[in-house]
């Protein structure tokens, strides 16, 4: 180990003007600081949202009859559209591009940064910005229409007056969201570009690493839907402060069209928000089997097909609002289409397991969660995808159950796993391995004790958004179960973001290039990178997850796999 | 400390800067798409009402506009073209003559807006509605507008604007371009800035000929 702190983006700077402090990240063009901001800012946010929910959980121990009341009706409106809104637009549509895409497609394909670095910074800002908009408007006044903001309630629903001044609220975070949109679709044309033009010499579109597959298929999805979301949301502003009515019936207008346009965005953005986690559990799954990923083609290929067809079957959300049979049966159809590229994912990754050297890094523990509780999620979203079921569990707890299964149990566990796998080469510092993988146990246990009698609450007919139940057998105790397990999900959370923050602070430092003897590039740099990335010009010679090759290299020395060995 | 100029920002890459801000404009006609959905489907549920209400803009003022804009996009197109040859002068004369195009679009545009609302035919709508009876806006010998006529006036408003909206950005990216060529930052040889300041203004255009003929044409 060195005496003096080697060269690294940590101390390296690309602005002459700001150079240390605050400023030196906040105006910094890096892709990596950019992408560690982005960590920060978000994990703050999702802990926040974390709070609404454990609160939620507490409010729905006990039932009515037993006047337990934690929160009123009213607030509880406002908490679950809080926590939905800093989940989803706050935390997992940024997610995994944000952070690990910031600062690992550069590195994956052999580029000193992105295509356009100041491009990127501003995305943060706008993302902040948004951001700060959002909680200014939730910390005066809030929001109780969900996160779907669904009108004519969205029109109609009064604004609030805080000394004496009007103050609407919802407006407000629905410019946020716009602003936040358009943050995203700036990192999607971002990475799209630097895909195209970047890559380094020999590095076909088949010898990419598979994040950064997904990330070239997200990227797109991000590109093709945030608009018409955004637009939608702004006309809602209009609608609210100008007398005209594109959406409140009262006024002419039609409140099924904007579902439409909302869900056009929104069911895309599922797919945004789980294909870069996706892409994560194909990095870790087979640097922890230590062979070659199955199938490598078809899952860069379900990648591009999920995010097309995720594309077109938006409607499914809509089969109760009585649109025509025949487009009912075509959207069933199409969300059991999307159903078979995500199958051939979950079977390439088993496949990959077997007869492979695997090692229980708490990565690879996140990641085969992620496959469990994604295949979970993945088989309840049929059950609403097919018209007839849909119609007995429409907005149950079924429902929230199974997006908590594909957004919590599959992207965030995905998103976590992938931090854990990369926190070696952003900073440098190793966490401890048996806090790591104990946190992992209370989030896995407690989140499945959680989510899973929400499933059957659902089916007995537990309708979502209500802050409380009637007095029976059947809820109480699986109302009681999930309460339970909130609280060691909770736990595990901030298990996590301890064992992170201690890890920073007192963490074992390691310069060590390639810890869990990974053959994709972005391991063959040093540790911490440097500013741009490699010392030389680099040039691809295999494919990136050839293990054969690689164990070559490194007996050979010419990898960076030679340090372990 | 290494205080190393970022290579990527003096590194250009004029085909990767011209994908990406291609993709950009496609997010830009999306963000008009979604308009042009509503309008579909107002059209189709309100067929008579848009026809009706249609007949009340001015067809001549609306086709002065386009010949406008279509003529500022000409200069535009010219004004690189004299930039990509050398012709500096010429090149800034020609700029500014797009620019002074899309001022008096926004100007004529600005009267036929005022002449609209003098008629309340904005503003009258949802309280009038809410009342059941006749606005209280309205003066006399004017007649309560139908519902479909209301959801008619209220997209031209916010689909001309949002699209004046964008007049207005590029015609300060003009000036700033302008700016620009006059310090010698946009060159000969170093043009890009006024291509994609010229592609939006094409887009703006662009758009601008689908909502001429729906509005105004289709009566």
């Amino acid at each position: 180990m060195e005496t003096t702190p080697r060269q690294s983006y940590l101390n390296s700077h690309t602005s002459p003007k700001w150079t240390s402090g605050f400023m030196s990240w906040f105006m910094s063009t890096d892709h990596k600081r950019i992408g560690i901001m982005y960590a920060v800012a978000m994990f703050s946010f999702f802990f926040i949202a974390v709070c609404l929910g454990f609160v939620m959980k507490l409010q729905k121990m006990y039932p009515a009859s037993s006047g337990w009341e934690i929160i009123p009706a009213e607030l509880y409106g406002s908490f679950f559209t809080l926590h939905a809104i800093i989940m989803i637009f706050l935390f997992i549509v940024p997610g995994a591009p944000a952070v690990l895409g910031n600062f690992f497609l550069p590195l994956q394909i052999g580029a000193k940064d992105v295509a356009f670095p100041r491009v990127n910074l501003l995305s943060f800002w706008l993302y902040l910005f948004g951001a700060i908009m959002a909680i200014v408007g939730i910390l005066l006044g809030g929001a109780d229409t969900g996160w779907t903001f669904t009108p004519p309630y969205s029109i109609n629903t009064k604004t609030i007056s805080i000394f004496g001044v009007a103050f609407d609220s919802i407006s407000w975070m629905l410019t946020a969201a716009f602003i936040l949109g358009w943050g995203t679709i700036l990192t999607g044309i971002n990475f799209i570009v630097t895909v195209h033009r970047m890559r380094a010499k020999g590095m076909g579109y088949f010898k990419m690493p598979l994040f950064t597959w997904s990330i070239y298929a997200t990227s797109w999805l991000q590109v093709l839907a945030t608009p018409v979301v955004g637009i939608t949301l702004l006309m809602i502003v209009i609608e609210r402060i100008m007398p005209v009515g594109f959406f409140d019936p009262s006024k002419g207008g039609d409140p099924i069209l904007f579902q439409h346009l909302f869900w056009i965005y929104s069911h895309p953005a599922v797919y945004i928000m789980i294909l870069p986690s996706m892409g994560l559990v194909s990095e870790i799954i087979p640097t922890n089997s230590q062979k070659p990923i199955f199938g490598y083609k078809s899952i860069a290929i379900a990648s591009c097909s999920i995010a097309g067809v995720g594309y077109l079957l938006w409607a499914h959300h809509m089969f109760t609002t009585g649109m025509s049979d025949f487009a009912a049966i075509l959207f069933s159809f199409l969300t059991f289409f999307v159903a078979i590229p995500t199958a051939i994912k979950v079977f390439n990754w088993t496949a990959t397991l077997y007869k492979g050297s695997i090692t229980l890094t708490p990565a690879m523990l996140f990641a085969l969660a992620f496959i469990f509780n994604f295949s979970i999620g993945g088989l309840t979203g049929m059950f609403l995808g097919s018209l007839s079921t849909d119609i007995h569990l429409h907005d149950t707890d079924f429902v929230v159950a199974h997006f908590h299964y594909t957004m919590f149990g599959g992207a965030a566990f995905g998103l976590i796993g992938g931090i854990f796998h990369y926190f070696p080469k952003m900073f440098g510092k190793m966490y401890s391995m048996k806090w790591a993988t104990t946190s992992f146990a209370f989030m896995f246990i407690g989140f499945n004790a959680l989510y899973f009698p929400m499933l059957v609450l659902g089916y007995y007919g537990m309708p979502r958004r209500y802050h409380t139940y009637p007095d029976m057998p059947v809820f109480n105790s699986l109302q009681m179960a999930s309460t339970i397990g909130s609280w060691i999900l909770v736990t595990g959370v901030i298990m996590v973001l301890v064992v992170w923050i201690h890890a920073l602070l007192k963490g074992k430092r390691t310069t060590e290039a390639n810890p869990w003897n990974s053959s994709t590039l972005e391991w063959q740099t040093a540790t911490p990178p440097t500013l741009f990335n490699f010392e030389d010009d680099v040039e691809i010679t295999r494919d990136p997850y050839d293990y054969e090759a690689f164990r070559g290299e490194v007996k050979a020395g010419t990898s960076a796999g030679a340090n372990n060995v | 400390m290494s205080d190393i100029a970022h290579p990527i920002e003096h590194h250009r890459d004029d085909e990767g800067t011209r994908l990406g801000f291609w993709l950009f404009l496609y997010t830009e006609l999306f963000l008009f798409a979604a308009f042009f959905l509503v309008y579909a489907v107002y059209r189709s549920s309100h067929l008579e009402d848009f026809k009706l209400a249609a007949e009340s803009l001015n067809t001549t003022i609306g086709t002065v506009n386009t010949i406008i804009l279509l003529t500022s996009s000409l200069t535009m197109v010219l004004s690189l073209d004299a930039l990509k040859k050398g012709a500096v002068k010429l090149a800034k004369t020609l700029l500014l003559v797009t620019f002074a195009l899309g001022m008096a679009f926004l100007v004529i545009k600005g009267f036929e807006w005022s002449a609209k609302f003098e008629h309340h035919l904005f503003l009258q709508t949802a309280k009038g509605i809410a009342a059941g009876h006749g606005s209280p806006l309205l003066s006399p010998g004017e007649e309560m507008l139908s519902v479909g006529q209301v959801l008619f006036f209220g997209l031209y408003f916010i689909m001309t604007g949002t699209h004046a909206l964008h007049i207005i950005i590029g015609a300060i990216w003009m000036l700033i371009v302008f700016f620009w060529i006059s310090k010698g930052s946009i060159s000969q040889d170093n043009h890009g800035v006024l291509e994609r300041c010229g592609l939006y203004w094409h887009l703006v255009d662009v758009i601008w000929i689908f909502l001429f003929p729906l509005y105004y044409l289709v009566a």
